[in-house]
């Protein structure tokens, strides 16, 4: 029976010092590759039983990162633990602790799915008593029909869901899911996304880069975004998405007005035909105003929407050049 | 120590090979034999070193089976891992460098072995090849298929391609094996080949194993079993040094 460990309810059995409650550490983690510093000086901590997400543009060090957790990689300088394993001192232990997903869909053509998931766990030290856990796993990622048959043959999602069960089938406390829906069907992700939540409810500490904002919004109790190689946020994404206390407007005109005033068309964020969007900053900005400034300009207002912003525009915001310059431009 | 990680891989690599078992054991053996066809022909009626020239071939074709394959179980797969990418399956692993270097190199020889074990096999309905000292056959054959897998790791690791693997077979693998004495014993070569010889160690591989045949040799057989422990350990540091920094597969 699969072990679960409610995080919350966790009592502390252990010795003090042989255990902690950080999944992962990340301390001081620079990489320089001969013509890029993929990753600057970062730190942070990945708490037991959280799931966290790694958000980032493309390039912005979060594979590099992962890479170094799980070893592949070695960090130029700095350290990171799992569990408290140090990842290259204490290699055996971390790895242990670690479930890895990779964001490529690579696989060993030779074996079929279960015997591939079964000389995956033979290399953690794992032998047959775990062969009904990797049973388990095909059921629940739904892959039991196609167990005896060669990844080869397999479509992308099926390959992707076989790649999960791979990374699981030693048991690991921290899993790492490397954009697991990229090109992934709708119905799929929701199943993904079902599943993970599952082994995070089971006591799992679950690390997700993804690109779709909407899942870590959906999915995620912290986030971080690296930009650049740097770590720019580390929040709670319940505060991260209120400490942008702003809102979008948005007016379905009609009627031949003439040019809206500046003030007002300084906060317009999109429009396209007889839609206006408007960013407007709680208490300096009032709906009132703004509906009044366009009735002058001779247009009748005929729909208004308002709706909070999503992570995807607080990232847009945050991961803009201009606004990685300002940062940089502050701490230099 | 990771033994059932080991045993795993080794079992992995086993089957990788088992697999396609008429390219990776009846290929070679068939084409040592046609070897054996082609220069037991032209070398019929003749003795070298007292024994008879088709007698004489069996040793050196199945050193040459040897090392080849187990150079090319070592490097094929790896390199394979590599290209497809599924390699970080293994580096994510609780294994050391150890461990993998201990199971690729047994699969590896197992493989040799059966290529061997076949060959001999084979060639025993043609023509009657004692083996006068076991001991130093198998203790040739462990070393120097063990020698060539460590080679064929480490040229797994170096090349990025599988072009690359194929320029270290043929343009120093094959060259090495042909110019050792697989055909001849190198008394019939001119001084400053027989000298020259001496500085490959291939040469020492082939007429340590003949000797276990024999009993009869172009040089001393404990230095051909020095030698070949000499280039097995040397060749091995290398090997599992570049594992544990991660050369070229840790980027």
């Amino acid at each position: 029976m699969y072990r679960a460990k409610p995080y919350n309810a966790r009592p502390y059995p252990y010795p003090a010092g042989l255990m902690t409650d950080t999944a992962i550490s990340i301390q001081n983690v620079d990489k320089r590759y001969a013509s890029t510093h993929a990753l600057n000086n970062v730190s942070f901590d990945i708490q037991r039983g959280e799931y966290f997400g790694l958000l980032g543009p493309n390039g912005a060090g979060k594979s590099t990162l992962i890479s170094i957790i799980a070893g592949l990689t070695h960090a130029t300088s700095g350290s990171v633990a799992v569990l408290g394993h140090d990842v290259r001192a204490d290699f055996r232990a971390a790895r242990r602790a670690l479930g890895v997903v990779p964001q490529e869909l690579v696989y060993d053509p030779f074996f079929p799915v279960r015997e591939m998931l079964r000389i995956q766990a033979g290399y953690f030290g794992c032998g047959r008593e775990v062969w009904p856990w990797v049973d388990e796993l095909l059921e629940r990622l739904d892959l039991t029909d196609k167990a005896t048959q060669s990844m080869r043959a397999l479509s992308g999602g099926m390959k992707r869901r076989v790649l999960i069960a791979q990374a699981l089938v030693h048991k690991p406390d921290v899993v790492i899911l490397d954009e697991p829906t990229a090109g992934v069907d709708v119905e799929l992700r929701r199943t993904l996304w079902q599943f993970t939540r599952e082994l995070n409810d089971d006591g799992h500490t679950i690390v997700l880069t993804t690109h779709y904002l909407e899942e870590a919004e959906e999915l995620c109790d912290r986030i971080a975004i690296l930009n650049h190689g740097s770590l720019d946020v580390l929040e709670d994404k319940r505060a991260l998405l209120d400490r942008h206390p702003y809102r979008f407007l948005s007016l379905q005109l009609s009627g031949n007005g003439g040019a809206l005033p500046a003030e007002i068309e300084a906060l317009v964020e999109d429009r396209h035909e007889d839609t206006l969007e408007l960013k407007l900053e709680q208490g300096k900005h009032f709906i009132a105003d703004v509906l009044e400034g366009i009735r002058d300009a001779g247009y009748r207002i005929q729909d208004v929407k308002t709706r909070e912003p999503h992570l995807e525009d607080i990232f847009m915001e945050l991961t803009s050049d201009a606004h990685h310059n300002a940062v940089s431009g502050a701490s230099a | 120590m990771n033994w059932r990680g080991t045993f795993t891989l080794f079992v992995k690599e086993v089957r990788r090979f088992y697999s396609v078992i008429l390219q990776t054991v009846g290929a070679p053996v068939v084409t040592a034999l046609l070897y054996m066809v082609v220069f037991g022909q032209v070398l019929q009626g003749q003795e070298i070193q007292g024994v008879p020239s088709s007698a004489f071939l069996v040793p050196g074709l199945m050193m040459m089976s040897i090392i080849q394959n187990s150079f090319a179980n070592t490097s094929s797969s790896i390199t394979q891992s590599k290209v497809m990418g599924n390699l970080v399956f293994l580096l994510m692993t609780p294994l050391s460098a150890f461990e993998i270097y201990l199971a690729y190199i047994a699969a590896s020889l197992l493989r040799a072995t059966l290529v061997a074990i076949v060959l001999y096999s084979v060639t025993a309905f043609f023509v009657d090849v004692p083996i006068v000292n076991p001991l130093l056959v198998l203790v040739m054959l462990l070393l120097s298929g063990g020698t060539l897998a460590v080679l064929g790791m480490i040229a797994g690791i170096v090349a990025s391609k599988f072009d690359h693997l194929a320029a270290f077979q043929n343009f120093f693998i094959m060259p090495l094996s042909f110019l050792s004495g697989v055909f001849y014993s190198i008394h019939s070569l001119p001084e400053f080949w027989q000298q020259a010889s001496h500085f490959n160690p291939v040469f020492y591989m082939i007429d340590g194993f003949r000797q276990g045949f024999f009993g009869v040799g172009d040089t001393n057989p404990t230095v051909s079993v020095v030698v070949a422990a000499l280039v097995f350990g040397a060749v091995s540091t290398i090997c599992i040094t570049m594992l544990s920094r991660g050369y070229k597969i840790r980027g």
